[in-house]
């Protein structure tokens, strides 16, 4: 027998009831674990890796709010200070404190807030790589009364193939996608994947008006080449020619790796990116 | 007087004459001030006595002689369309004849800082004075020469405007000229009603929230329910810090209780406050109140003699009496022995305990026959705060620097607002990303006005304007009062409250509540 929407799970890393930085006015934003992509300059680093239980992260808890229990990581909600040292420790770029989390139990939490939002996100980690959770999510909410004038959207590096972009139309009132590079060696280099699919996935949720917004991260000498610059607003021009455009200045204080010494973006220099992007597209 | 006494008169007054910092009408003011005090207060018994002289109430220095009403709210529009014999003005017939009209009467409308505390719901005094022979060019410039003239001419943050709920051109200009100039005076209130005020004001009004920290917007709908009646449609209007008075009258005097103090002065159990301490505050409350208010009404003269009773735009019946609050998180970290960051805001506890406070307060505020006043009760208010409050907290709100997620914070406060009909105000603090996303802020003052909030008030990092207790203030007349004086009453008191009340420390929310509402499960 198949579950009932409301039972299905997901993987959540996180949950931010009011955000105003996620999508078109206040939002709840559920980050959900796991990614495809191994993005270098990723700033939600403890978002991509899924948890095998090692126990590394356990003593490093100041407030003992992690134990194991029957070979499992478990995680004492109510004592956190949510510190954040587990995640640095992890080795695996997880977190414990991931849940597994019914339906149902996001939309508890949800209710408190519903009378502020304008809608719900779904971010990650790579949030698409939980279609099933994510579709059962967002149909219950157009199902419900209540919460139905809440907007559904998805923020996503795009992998996810047009096969699984057209289970999620129906439910789904947009996506908000990353392209990190045009060029597709940049794009393999920076996230570990090939960027057809991402480009795909712009094509295709355009054609079918939902495409929320396409982002793009300006990396000082990495990404902000005049070579890219061309091929971005090439591509978009003939692509997703009235998509809005956010462009993000990387910083380097939420990143792990080689990517800490990269230089941050100068808030100067966006407006010129920005000039440079838009007159050649 | 005794010798030693006359030289401490002298030594003040002298103070006051020569302050290098000082202009003359702010000297003459604080010298007016200083011989009001050398007066005998009205007669109060000893224990009220006490507890003013303990801090536990405070009258907010109004003055040993109340001769004028603490806030005047007059009818305007009645004056507009009447004229006034007084000031020998005729009814204005245009546009420059009404401002002119309101400039010269704002100057002779009293209040506790001689500098009116509400001139009026702008946008309707002078909607019927516009017409398309007005290009928007032009009547930006009218209002943008009107903001200057009043910024400069009545230097007092308190002074507010109220505008809405209905969109004009007026209201959308004022909107304008007021995110273009930036002032801090006038302060601005938008009167938002979700079946009147269209989305696209109220989103021009967060804008300029995003650029500087004006206007504050208000709970129209709510406040309406309290004030208007179909016997009494003059309705309200919003005045200096938070309040809600009656049109065409105001408050005779604000008298406020220190609920930190009452309950340092409890015997430190919730029952003995709540029982015991509560009332007997209530009732040497009271006592002041109804001093006060025997002096204005029955000694001063005020309302026997004012043109603007004499005219029919203030009317003495239509004024009432705040009494006010503040410290309640104190009282109630205090009473359930909880630090900041685990007390009010943060738990269920403190949060049954808090409004069983306030239900107690106000029912004994709307049982309380008080004379000489609207509907001869006073009304319940939670006071913001005053520059020389250490180490207590304003009104109802969470201690600043302790202030949670905004959905937290939101939670715990919006219970409270019902029950203070004279005006309570929260200051949502937010981060300055807020800007490119002002539907945010939107989505959350609609919610929160949905939910009973009276009063929405956010103050945006790193804005040059910043709200101190209601008022605003320059950061950088701050800076230069230290150095130079200030040509604006205010920048004293947000000086004193910026060094005093702990106003930087504020936790700026990006509004990405990190920590999850279930933990308070
Ligand atoms: S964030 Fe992690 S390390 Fe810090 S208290 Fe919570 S569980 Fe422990
Ligand atoms: S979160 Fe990371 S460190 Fe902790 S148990 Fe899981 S894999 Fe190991």
């Amino acid at each position: 027998m198949s579950k009932k929407p409301e039972e299905i799970t997901g993987s959540v890393s996180r949950i931010i009831p009011f955000s105003c930085v996620d999508g078109p006015g206040n939002r709840f934003v559920i980050f959900l674990q796991g990614c495809n992509f191994s993005c270098k300059n990723c700033h939600n680093p403890h978002t991509m890796g899924i948890c095998d239980h090692c126990g590394d992260c356990v003593p490093g808890c100041p407030s003992g709010a992690l134990f194991i229990d029957s070979g499992k990581v478990t995680w004492n909600q109510s004592i956190c200070e949510n510190c954040d040292q587990c995640i640095d420790i992890c080795p695996r770029s997880s977190s414990p404190m991931t849940q597994l989390l019914t339906v149902a139990e996001v939309i508890t939490q949800l209710e408190t807030a519903v009378p502020f939002l304008t809608g719900i996100t779904v971010s990650g980690g790579e949030s698409t790589m939980q279609l099933k959770f994510i579709r059962a999510l967002f149909k219950t909410i157009k199902q419900r009364s209540h919460l139905q004038h809440l907007t559904c959207l998805v923020d996503s590096n795009g992998y996810l193939p047009v096969s699984g972009w057209e289970k999620l139309l129906s439910v789904m009132d947009g996506a908000m996608i990353d392209l990190k590079a045009c060029n597709n060696d940049l794009h393999l280099w920076l996230t570990g994947r090939a960027n057809h699919r991402v480009l795909d996935s712009i094509d295709f949720l355009y054609k079918r008006q939902k495409l929320t917004e396409v982002r793009w991260l300006a990396i000082p000498e990495i990404t902000d080449t005049s070579e890219e610059l061309t091929a971005i607003s090439a591509f978009l021009k003939t692509t997703a020619p009235e998509a809005p455009l956010r462009i993000n200045a990387f910083s380097n204080s939420a990143v792990k790796g080689q990517a800490r010494q990269w230089q941050n973006m100068s808030s100067e220099r966006i407006p010129l990116l920005e000039a440079e992007l838009f007159t050649t597209s | 007087m005794e010798r030693q006494e006359e030289e401490l008169f002298h030594k003040a007054f002298r103070g006051i004459a020569n302050d290098p910092n000082l202009n003359f009408t702010q000297k003459s003011r604080y010298l007016a001030l200083q011989a009001d005090d050398m007066l005998p207060y009205p007669e109060l018994d000893v224990q009220a006595k006490g507890a003013m002289e303990s801090g536990l109430i405070c009258d907010m220095f109004e003055g040993h002689a109340p001769f004028k009403p603490r806030y005047v709210m007059p009818d305007y529009q009645k004056a507009i369309i009447q004229g006034s014999e007084w000031l020998e003005l005729a009814p204005p017939e245009d546009l420059d004849e009404a401002i002119n009209f309101l400039l010269i009467l704002f100057h002779h409308v009293p209040s506790v800082t001689n500098i009116p505390v509400f001139i009026g719901r702008l946008d309707q005094l002078l909607s019927p004075f516009i017409d398309d022979s007005i290009t928007d060019k032009l009547l930006h410039k009218k209002i943008r020469l009107m903001w200057q003239m009043i910024d400069r001419t009545l230097p007092d943050a308190f002074l507010h405007v109220n505008i809405g709920p209905e969109d004009s051109r007026i209201a959308r200009t004022i909107l304008a000229v007021d995110r273009e100039l930036k002032q801090v005076v006038p302060n601005l209130t938008l009167r938002f009603d979700p079946s009147v005020t269209p989305d696209s004001l109220l989103q021009m009004a967060v804008e300029n929230i995003s650029l500087c920290n004006k206007p504050h917007i208000v709970n129209e709908v709510m406040n309406a329910a309290e004030f208007v009646t179909p016997e009494d449609p003059r309705g309200f209007g919003i005045a200096s810090c938070y309040n809600s008075l009656p049109l065409g009258g105001g408050a005779h005097t604000l008298v406020r209780i220190n609920l930190k103090k009452a309950a340092e002065s409890s015997d430190g159990s919730v029952e003995n406050f709540i029982e015991r301490v509560l009332p007997e505050v209530s009732g040497l409350t009271y006592q002041i109140i109804r001093a006060r208010i025997d002096y204005l009404v029955n000694q001063s003269n005020f309302y026997q003699s004012s043109f603007l009773v004499k005219e029919g735009l203030i009317e003495q019946n239509r004024f009432t009496a705040m009494f006010g609050i503040f410290g309640l998180a104190d009282a109630v970290n205090l009473l359930l022995k909880r630090k900041p960051d685990e007390g009010y805001g943060y738990c269920e506890q403190a949060q049954d305990l808090a409004l069983e406070i306030v239900k107690t307060l106000s029912d004994i505020v709307k049982s309380t026959e008080l004379e000489h006043c609207w509907n001869n009760r006073a009304l319940f208010h939670a006071q913001s705060g005053i520059s020389l409050d250490n180490d207590v907290s304003p009104a109802c709100r969470i201690p600043y620097g302790y202030e949670p997620g905004t959905l937290q914070h939101l939670q715990t406060v919006l219970p409270l607002h019902k029950y203070f009909t004279a005006g309570i105000s929260d200051i949502f603090p937010i981060d300055e990303t807020i800007e490119k996303n002002p539907l945010a802020l939107m989505a959350i003052c609609k919610g929160a006005f949905q939910k009973g909030l009276r009063m929405f008030t956010a103050n945006v990092a790193n804005n040059e304007l910043v709200r101190v207790t209601g008022y605003m203030v320059r950061c950088s007349d701050i800076k230069k009062l230290k150095e130079e004086g200030s040509r604006l009453n205010t920048t004293a008191f947000g000086s004193e409250a910026m060094d005093n009340c702990g106003i930087n420390s504020r936790n700026a929310q990006i509004i990405t509540d990190d920590i999850p509402w279930s933990k308070r499960q």
